[in-house]
Order: C-alpha cells, then structure tokens, then sequence
C-alpha cells in the first residue's frame, strides 16, 4: 500500500550553461506537460534538473526524444502544515526512525505546502509518517 | 643459508660489543672536536669523550630529538660540509619546515650494505626480480631498497607507487620473485589481482615480500603468507637514520639491527631510563658511522622490546621486535608518517575553515584511508555548492601538500567539532592490524 | 670541461675504426635475440657482411612495434642474472615496452650522463635537484646516477609539490635543475609569486619534450639560467643520447656509443648531412638490448660544422615527429592510448573528445564525456564518480592528470571515417 505514495520524479542532466532550463521548459511546454514542481541541482560544470510533471512518462519521452538525458526517481511528497513547526514535525519523524534526506524541495500546492523528499528508505519513509500521522500525497494527485 | 657478509654478521658477541664501543669512542671524540651542536649537547649534561669507558657509558650522552633536525633546518646541525655530501633526503617534519638529512659517499654506502645484509638473510640474491613499490625521490623507500637489491645483483624493477594494475601485470610477466611495498599494499595488490582473475600464488612467481614503513601484526603476516602464497618479512628504518635499513632474516623472530651501524637502546620513554631486553619502551638509537648527519641517542618514538640472545640464524646482532606503538601522537598513513601538528598548522594558514580539526583513519578495502573534518568559517559559507566544493579542495590540496599524501576533507557545521585540547580526541583511528 | 676526453674528440679515422668494431660485437650481440636472428636470416645478411660503416644500410630497421612485439624479454641478448635493471615505456596500446640493462649498461649510461653534465660546466661542486619522474620512468634514475657519478650533491626532488621544490632550491643553495622546460617555467611563475628569487641556479636541464629558441630565451631571463637541451629515449638507454654544449647550437650525439642515420621516414633512404629527416640509431655499446637500426621517430638533421668545442658531429634540435606521438608533461602519449583506456570504460562508449592545451605554461588534458542513456541514474554523485573514473583510467594508464567534463548528448562532433577525438591545441612552443 506504500506504493501508492511514491511519486515519479523526472532528473534531467543538463550542462551549466545559458538556454538548458528554457530548453528543457519550452519541450515540456510544447509536449503540454505540466510542471508542478522542479528544483535545480548544480555540480562541477553540470547539474540535475528535478521536476514533478503530470506525465512523467510523456515529459521522459518528450525530452528523451529532444536528445536529453532523463531517468526517474523515487520521491515522496509531505503536505506540511501551514504553521511554525511545520517543517519539524516531519523532519522528526524522519530522523527519530533514522531515514536520511538526501535532498529536498518545496512547492506551495492547492490546500497546502507540499515538501518534497528523496530519502534513502523510501518505503519505511512513507510507514513512519503514515503511522505518526503524517499527511502524504499519492502519486494519483499529480495525474 | 646466504650470509652478505659474514666476517660482520656472524662476529662473535664479545668482539662486536668490542667493535660497538670502539666506534661509539671514536664517533664521540670526532663530533667533541669538530661539532658546535654536539660539543655544546654534551657540555650541557657536563660529559666529556673521556667519560666513555664501557659501552654502557653511550648512557651518559644527552638524547636527541626530532625537533633537534627542525631546529637546525637545513644543515647546521651536518657534520659533513656541503662539497662532501652526495644526497639529500627530505621527510616532513611535525609542523612547517621539513626534516633534512644529508648523506656523504660513505653514508650511502653503508645505508646499501646494511640492506644488502638484510635482503641476503631474507633469502634475496643474484637471479632474483625485485620490485620496488615504495615511492622514489624524497622518500628514503625507494631509493634506499633500490639501491641494496642492485648491490646483490637482483634485477631490480623500480615501479615505485601507484597504477596497481600495471604492477600485478609487470609482475606476472616479467617474473618478480620479490616485492618491496607497505604490507597493507600488498594486501591491496592481492585484491585487485583477484578482481584481474589473477592469483599472485599460483599465477605469478612471487615468493617474498620486504614489508615496511608501517606498522604490522603476526597475524597480517599470517594472512599475507597463506594467501599469497609468500614469505613475508619485516623491514626496519627511518630516515633520521639514512632509511630502511634492517630486516629480519628467515627465521622471522625480530629485526637484527647491524651492531655496527646502530647501537640500540631501549628506554623509559618518561624517565629517559635504559630497560633490559625483553622490556618494553621506546626505541633510541645511535647511529655509529654516519659522516653527515650522526645521531645519538635518537629517541625514535616507537615503542618496542629489543632480545639480545644470538638468533637461530646465527647472526650475533640483537634483534628488535614488532613495533607496538607509538610515544607520541604521530599516524602512520599508507607508509608516511603524520602529525597532526601538520594539520594544524596548515589550517591556520586557510582563513576559510576554522582551526578546528579531527582526523578518522580508516581501511578501506586493506588500504589506509585518512578523512580530515573541519569547520567551515563564517564568512566563508556560500549557498552555492560549487563554492563549498571549492573550498573542500583548496584544504585537500593544502593538506596533500603538506602531507605528501591524499586526504579526504569533509566540511562540517561551524561548533560541532571537539574542542579537546587532548590529542587523543582528535584523531579518531579505527584501524586494526 | 671533459669527462671523458679522448673518447668525446676523438678524430675521425681512430672514430670510424672504434664505431666499426663496436657495431660488428654489437650485431653479434643482436644475434643472442631471436627475433635478429630471423630477421637477418629473411634479410639475407649476417654480421660478417658488415665490414664498413656503411654496410649498415644492408640491415633492415627495428621498429616501435617489433620491440612491443617481443614483450616481455623478446629482445633482452643476455641471461636474466645479468640483468640489474628493468624500464619499461608505455606502448601505443596495451603492453609496455621493456628494456634491460646489465651493470655494464649502467655503468656506460650513467657515464654518457656524467658527459653531458660535465659538458655543461657541472661539477661535483654543484648541488642539483632533479625535479624529474623516478621510476620506471628513464629521465629520473637517469641523471639521478650521472649526477652521483660526478660527486656533486643529489635532491631526489621528483616532481611535484612546487613550494616544497622552491623552498629546496633556496635553503639548499641549488645550482642545477633538472626538469622538463614547461615545468621550469611554472616553476619561475611560482617563484615570482612566492618571492623567491633563485638565484643560486645557474644551470638548467631541460628535456623530454620539444622546446623552441623561444623558449631558451624565457627560461634563461626568467630563472637566470643557462638553460640546455637533452635528448634521449628509454630504447637507448634514457636520457643521454645528446646534450648541447655551451655553443648552444644543436646536439653532440655520442658517436662512440651510437651510430647515427637520418633517413627518408617514407622511403628509408639515407639523407644526407643539412638534409632533416627521421633519426636512426644504432647503439654500439649496449649489452642487454642492442637494437638494429631503430627508427626514432623524431626528426632532425646532422649538422655540417664541426663545433669549436671540439667535440663530434651533433644533430640538430629535434622539431617533430613522424608518427602521431605527442609528449604531454615530459611523457610520451599516442593518441590511440587514449582511446584504448577510455573505450575500455563502460558509461564512456564512443562519445567523447580530449582536448590539450597550455594553461600557465603547462600541459593540461580535458576529456569531455558524453552522458549515455544507459549511465544516467539521475543522481549527482553518480555523475560525480563517473567523472572520477575517466580521470582515474586515464592517471593510471598514462600517469596524466585530466579535468572530466560532462557533456549532453549530442554536443560532440560526430566523425565520417576516421574519428579524430584527440585534439592538440597548444599550438606552436
């Protein structure tokens, strides 16, 4: 049943010049697939573009086909209440069960602010916050 | 059973002590007369070359230090002028300027007899292919091994450090029967060999290793022995002494110093007092033919026990055994000594982490691994990645120049790191032999 | 200065008649290797054929390719418990190229070393950091003996560490340097920037990569040096082969120790003085591996003009090759070398380009990757490990320092025919 909380990250490699970002926007644009949320990882001369699209599967080919290369990631996504603490409580949990948060990014949903979150355990993530009450989105919510 | 020199080796026990305190007189009247530095040492704890009488007086000469070379950096502590030296030899010291030691002709010489003896008693000869994996140039490893295995007419392979499937593959084909290298080298040689689908045991024609510059087990022995199919023996040196320069024989039962090279002491590293074989303490050496740079009662700094008994083997010179420690605080990292002094120092020189520091040791696979963790100073803290990185290799790069050799660096939180003035705390070493 | 006087002016007639019989005991020599006997025998010739100098052309030419052919000890002429010493250089591809050395042979190298250096007004008074690989690698252990022979005091600095080197020259009193001519002027920057000024050094040794008159005058106003060229390979020896004299025009080539041709590379005729062409040697005195007509590879020309130093017939400054082979930081590296280690790299495959160039005086090499599909987990250290893996392969099958860049697909010229992906743009020295 954790499975229907992993969301399907797309990574996109892209070098660390002028014009990547708008490249790898305006391909997603034409393919009419939605970003929900991306965030860029930067490295020595390179970096990985992170997205939550609502194709993942359409946005992998799209790009893919345009010469990119992309792969997937599991992720998961934390609705954070909106409120001092909010942040905490979810970043408890996690290292009370000793997950590690690999990376993590933020985006400002409908109803709440959704936390973004590449752990190392992604299933025993998902159980912990489930079982302490947490509020996960399914993967169902970006389609 | 190959004896380099047998008329030394085998002297008779009473005509070697004869011979020790003939050249220890000798040694202290020569540097009396014609050193300021050891004319001014022996003043100091009011002892005359007359006042050595017995062998046993060697007691009364004032001990030396690592820090007597930094001090005196580059050569004015050299007993030997400049026209008649022949090398250099240069090792880091425990914080800036490095330690030099000269050598004159003779020195050289008598630093390739000593390991020829050595390589002989460990079976070495003529018809022999002998690689020699410790590094060249500064570093007294390779060069040293080098030239004694030329001195017994092996065929000597000089691939030095690094590139270890090159080695395994000039091994195999050019059929070395010998190793020179750090014996957790040799382990790692012996990994990646299998991963290359080859055995050093029964794919090459590898039967001895001279293993040194790191301290070792029995127990490594053991491990290196069954599975590589090899006799390994300990090699003994440093470079305040010319270089490696003994080694055990066949019957592997501890380390026979060449009387007339060395004379060996061991103390009470507290009290400065002599113990008795079989005692454990700190080694002290005085080395008795040196022109260049002669020491006396140099405190070495490892921690060893001496057995004077006439060995199996029938070499009358006493032997020391595994070296089980250290007096001080300084790491043994891939065969290089490291102080953390060094780091210390060195990080006072990089305004952008704090001076904060710790050292864990590790073995990765078999090899040494060193990670250094500092603080990131405040002003230097940038929320671009590459920034961070940067810094990360500005403090490896400073470190591996400092410390002739490649260290992890991880950035940590301003304030999370101990503040213990003790040492102790500061290096973390999870190594076991 | 001389070290060996009689032999370095040794007149013509007593020249010849020294070179002939050293060449026919050296064709005897060559007959103890298998792959000379065959050759000889398909060749139609045998070491009595030879009764002149000139009877040479008779024999055929060894090449690169023959030596790596022999590999291990296809071409060692004496038992292996006359053999002190091993070499090896690293082939186009593959396997390395071994050379052998009695005691003889060291004794004959370090004395052709000694030469040089005495030639060069070094004397055992001189205090010389030899700022070069050891090793396996000839350049090091070389001078690193020649020095000693002479008595003067050895820095076995190796490379590396350029602080460390500075500071040595200057606590040391350091009179000779020995590196290769980029490195010597790195060097100089980073003593300007240091604040040191050298100027204990007086002489500069400078070899195992083509260098320019251009050069000569940098190297000598910036260190204060005279600065003179060496030449040699590990085939014959090391370094050695040829050294200038304080003429500083062109190189004496020890005729007594190697019998000199320069041929056609195309059609293997013999030049004549004043005409460049590839280097042939020929040595006379070595032991372990004599070698038969050996194309260099390098080329040059032998000069016309006797030199008022008094010594023999020298060639000219070596100003090329006639294979691909390119000399990056004092070492020899082929193309294909590079390609062979990158291609043996999964998450590499065909996509990828090497550039060479000079920054701050120094070689640098830049391998650009291409991501693959099939390599791209979408993880940063991922990518991170994949560049420290081509840096990796290519230190340890060159021992060569690259920067990795990772490039999108697509981004790489792609090649009709024959790919050129290794790209040399340090242009003119």
């Amino acid at each position: 049943m954790e499975d229907a909380y992993i969301i399907k990250q797309i990574s996109v490699f892209s070098e660390n010049r002028p014009g990547r970002l708008a490249a790898i926007a305006g391909a997603l644009k034409d393919g009419d697939v939605n970003i929900f949320a991306f965030s860029i990882a930067e490295a020595d001369g390179f970096g990985v573009v992170r997205a939550l699209v609502d194709a993942p599967e359409k946005a992998h080919r799209i790009l893919t086909d345009q010469g990119f290369r992309v792969s997937y990631t599991e992720v998961i996504g934390v609705k954070m209440r909106d409120e001092p603490g909010g942040l905490y409580e979810i970043a408890t949990v996690l290292g009370d069960a000793g997950i590690n948060i690999e990376y993590a990014y933020a985006y400002s949903g409908r109803d709440a602010a959704v936390l973004i979150l590449r752990v190392d355990h992604v299933r025993d993530a998902i159980k912990e916050i489930l079982s302490r009450g947490g509020d996960l989105l399914e993967a169902s919510a970006f389609t | 059973m190959q004896v380099w020199d047998p008329r030394i080796e085998m002297m008779p026990r009473d005509e070697l002590l004869r011979l020790q305190y003939r050249l220890l007189k000798t040694l202290v009247y020569r540097l009396y007369s014609f050193s300021e530095f050891y004319r001014r040492r022996m003043k100091d704890v009011g002892v005359h070359p007359d006042d050595i009488r017995v062998l046993e007086d060697v007691q009364k000469l004032p001990f030396m230090y690592k820090h007597d070379l930094r001090d005196n950096y580059p050569d004015t502590i050299f007993t030997a002028s400049r026209e008649e030296l022949v090398r250099y030899h240069v090792s880091s010291g425990t914080t800036g300027k490095p330690t030099v030691v000269g050598y004159t002709p003779n020195d050289l010489k008598n630093w390739t007899e000593s390991i020829a003896r050595s390589l002989t008693a460990c079976g070495l000869g003529r018809g022999d292919v002998i690689q020699v994996s410790y590094g060249y140039g500064l570093f007294t490893g390779g060069l040293g091994l080098h030239y004694g295995a030329e001195r017994i007419g092996a065929t000597v392979l000089p691939t030095s450090v690094g590139n270890t499937e090159r080695q395994i593959e000039l091994m195999q084909d050019l059929h070395v029967t010998a190793i020179a290298c750090t014996p957790s080298y040799l382990l790692h040689i012996g990994e990646v060999a299998e991963k290359m689908g080859i055995s050093i045991r029964d794919d090459t024609d590898l039967q001895r290793g001279i293993l040194g510059a790191e301290p070792w087990s029995d127990e490594m022995r053991k491990r290196i022995q069954d599975w590589l199919g090899i006799r390994a023996y300990d090699i003994y040196g440093t470079s305040e002494i010319s270089g490696p320069m003994f080694t055990e024989c066949a019957e592997q039962n501890g380390i026979h110093i060449w009387g007339d090279i060395a004379l060996t002491e061991i103390i009470d590293p507290d009290t400065g007092e002599s113990l008795a074989p079989g005692e454990k303490g700190e080694l002290t050496m005085t080395v008795l033919q040196k022109e260049a740079l002669p020491m006396i009662r140099y405190r070495i700094g490892d921690i060893t026990t001496v057995d004077d008994d006439v060995c199996a083997c029938g070499r009358s010179h006493p032997r020391i055994m595994r070296i089980m420690g250290r007096v001080d605080d300084m790491l043994i990292i891939r065969g290089i000594n490291v102080f953390p002094s060094q780091i210390e120092h060195a990080l006072l020189e990089i305004p952008e982490v704090g001076r904060h520091f710790q050292i864990i040791v590790d073995r990765k696979g078999v090899l040494d691994a060193m990670l250094v963790r500092v603080e990131v100073a405040a002003e230097a803290f940038s929320d671009k990645i590459s920034d961070l990185m940067s810094i990360r290799k500005l403090v490896e790069h400073r470190l591996k120049t400092v410390l002739n050799i490649g260290v992890d660096v991880e950035l940590v939180e301003p304030g999370t790191l101990p503040r213990f003035e003790g040492k102790s705390k500061k290096v973390i070493d999870r190594r076991e032999l | 200065m001389y070290w060996n006087k009689k032999i370095e002016t040794l007149k013509s007639g007593d020249l010849e008649r020294l070179q002939t019989k050293r060449l026919k005991w050296s064709l005897n020599q060559a007959l103890n290797i298998e792959f000379y006997r065959n050759l000889f025998r398909e060749a139609g010739v045998s070491p009595d054929d030879i009764a002149t100098l000139d009877d040479v052309t008779k024999l055929p030419f060894t090449h690169k390719a023959d030596l790596r052919g022999g590999y291990p000890f296809g071409f060692c002429a004496v038992p292996m418990r006359e053999v002190v010493r091993i070499h090896t250089t690293s082939g186009t591809t593959g396997k390395p190229t071994v050379v052998c050395y009695t005691r003889q042979d060291l004794g004959n190298w370090s004395e052709l070393i000694a030469r040089n250096m005495v030639m060069a007004g070094i004397g055992e008074d001189d205090i010389f950091q030899n700022s070069v690989n050891y090793g396996l690698f000839t350049g090091g252990l070389g001078f690193h003996y020649g020095a000693e022979e002479i008595g003067m005091t050895v820095i076995p600095s190796a490379t590396g560490n350029t602080k460390r080197q500075i500071e040595m020259i200057e606590d040391f009193g350091v009179t000779v340097i020995h590196c290769t001519p980029s490195y010597a002027l790195y060097l100089a920057e980073a003593a300007e920037e240091m604040g040191a000024s050298l100027d204990t050094l007086k002489t500069g040794l400078f070899g195992a990569e083509p260098w320019s008159e251009n050069m000569r005058r940098e190297l000598e106003s910036r260190l204060g040096v005279r600065a003179f060229d060496s030449y040699g390979l590990s085939e014959m020896y090391g370094p050695g082969v040829a050294f200038e004299c304080p003429e500083h025009d062109g190189l004496h080539i020890w005729h007594d120790s190697y019998l000199v041709e320069i041929i056609d590379p195309k059609t293997g005729e013999r030049l004549e003085c004043g005409e460049r062409g590839e280097l042939v040697i020929t040595p006379l005195v070595k032991e372990a591996m004599p070698i038969i007509r050996y194309r260099t590879g390098d080329i040059t020309m032998l000069m016309e003009d006797g030199c008022a130093c008094g010594r023999g017939q020298k060639i000219a400054r070596i100003t090329g090759r006639t294979d691909d082979m390119m000399v990056i930081r004092g070492i020899n590296v082929f193309p294909s070398q590079i390609e062979h280690a990158l291609l043996s790299l999964p998450g590499v495959g065909e996509q990828f380009m090497v550039y060479i160039d000079r920054i701050r005086h120094l070689d640098e090499m830049m391998i650009v990757v291409e991501i693959d599909r099939d390599v791209f987990s979408g993880e940063l250290q991922d990518l991170a490990r994949l560049q420290s893996e081509v840096a990796g392969a290519i230190r340890d099958a060159l021992g060569i320092r690259t920067s990795v860049k990772l490039a999108e697909p697509g981004t790489l010229p792609r090649f009709e025919g024959k790919a050129r992906r290794v790209v040399d743009r340090r242009g003119d020295l």
